[in-house]
């Protein structure tokens, strides 16, 4: 029975319907604002739904002899942004629902699908793909160090809490952390890290359609790229919900949810539309330099307890 | 009509090969995605590899140098992929028909689905030109 409601959990709800749904959704938003930007009417609500459900009717073309491999990646990729969504949701449903520790697991969650997409970049054997995978790699260290101070930042306001749902009941009962001024430096670096996991501009080197046409996702087609888009998908949805629950936890209803969520995926989408593309050298000196500094700053600033 | 070919013909993803052109079809192309047409409404979007392609826009008078890649291109799409020749050079030769550098048209290469007259032709010719696509793969052509 446990385990049957654990399977509901991780495909049905707070899982992998639920995000892909919210996270196909949020993908229109941020098309639909794009194109407002841009005075353009923008595509329909429903346009990334058909998107998916194209590429599954595709052909699937399989470049060189690790297909294995090059079929495996998007799903690994998948496998943990669900998971990550699953234990979040979880998080926000119920507080004692997690174990000691899984903050740290959401690290090397979060991780993953930027780690699937370099596997599947380098199985497919395109020069163009292997210099997208290089990018992503060289953005990967870049960001992770920021992020996690941040998440350093968050364990020291909630006196060490290492659960998720710990550091959720900290900020019901002590206020949000953005409301502090550590918090509130801490989630202005959250949101560039945000920016870089979901490799949207300024940092989409990885995937720079005019430069190297699509980069890491160049060899992909049919389910495989259905799945890299799914997976695109989720982490749209989970990253700014983890920022809620880090930084924003303080009143949980539904309706104040979906506001703070949509806040931030505008204010993510606003940053997208008006910046240019930062080279992968410039994307790892900003992350190390003045967003590593002000991380740090936060942290100091935390350990003071303001 | 199947799910398949109904979720196709919303999202159709537009490659672009320039085959020698003049430019002019090309600016023409990007006119489409500007706000005035904006065919992202109807799911239409450029991309970047031939991979996701659905679509196959082909301009200008294929040249001996760009024939093989153009015909290494098409080997390289999957299927379903329509193509589409945009302007009068890619439909006919336009006055580049006996020239010395243009051993054929783009029909000689590769199935063209539809064919878009002009040069260039106007943005409205060219939607034009996609409403019949969809027909064609609706069926109704």
């Amino acid at each position: 029975m446990n385990l049957l409601l654990h399977i509901f959990f991780y495909l049905i709800f707070p899982g992998f319907v639920f995000a892909a749904l919210a996270g196909l959704i949020s993908g229109w938003i941020d098309r639909k604002v794009t194109a407002r930007i841009q005075w353009r009417v923008g595509p329909p609500w429903y346009q990334n739904f058909v998107d998916i459900a194209k590429l599954m009717g595709k052909e699937v073309v399989v470049p060189g002899e690790r297909s294995t491999v090059f079929l495996c990646a998007p799903l690994l990729g998948l496998c943990a942004a669900v998971l990550a969504a699953t234990a979040i949701g979880l998080a926000f449903i119920s507080p004692d629902a997690g174990f000691v520790g899984d903050v740290i697991v959401m690290v090397y969650l979060l991780l993953i699908p930027a780690v699937a997409v370099m596997i599947g970049a380098s199985a497919s054997r395109n020069p163009l793909a292997s210099i997208g995978a290089a990018r992503e790699m060289k953005l990967v260290m870049g960001y992770e160090l920021p992020f996690i101070l941040i998440l350093l930042v968050i364990i020291v306001r909630s006196d060490g809490a290492l659960r998720l749902g710990e550091i959720i009941s900290y900020q019901a009962s002590g206020g949000s952390n953005i409301t502090s001024f550590s918090g509130i430096l801490a989630f202005a670096v959250g949101i560039l890290c945000t920016q870089a996991k979901l490799g949207f501009i300024p940092f989409d080197a990885a995937e720079a359609e005019q430069e190297i046409m699509g980069g890491t996702m160049i060899e992909y087609s049919g389910a495989p790229l259905a799945l890299f888009k799914l997976t695109r998908a989720v982490m749209l949805y989970t990253m700014p919900v983890f920022l809620i629950l880090l930084f924003w936890a303080g009143s949980l209803n539904t309706f104040a949810l979906v506001g703070k969520y949509v806040l931030i995926l505008v204010i993510i989408v606003l940053i997208k539309n008006t910046n240019p593309r930062l080279r992968a050298d410039q994307a790892l000196k900003f992350f190390w330099g003045p967003v590593s500094l002000v991380a740090l700053f936060a942290l100091v600033l935390a350990l003071a307890g303001l | 009509m199947n799910l398949r070919t109904k979720a196709l013909t919303r999202s159709l993803w537009v490659f672009h090969a320039a085959l020698s052109p003049c430019n002019n079809c090309d600016i023409e192309i990007l006119d489409l995605l500007t706000p005035r047409h904006d065919v992202e409404r109807f799911g239409i979007t450029l991309i970047g590899s031939i991979r996701h392609a659905d679509v196959l826009l082909a301009s200008g008078v294929p040249t001996t140098k760009t024939v093989t890649r153009f015909k290494e291109l098409y080997d390289q799409t999957t299927q379903p992929c329509l193509v589409a020749a945009i302007g009068s050079c890619a439909g006919g030769g336009n006055m580049f028909r006996d020239s010395y550098n243009s051993p054929c048209s783009v029909d000689d290469l590769v199935p063209v689905d539809v064919y878009i007259p002009g040069c260039p032709p106007k943005p409205e010719a060219m939607i034009a030109g996609v409403v019949k696509l969809i027909e064609k793969l609706k069926g109704n052509v």
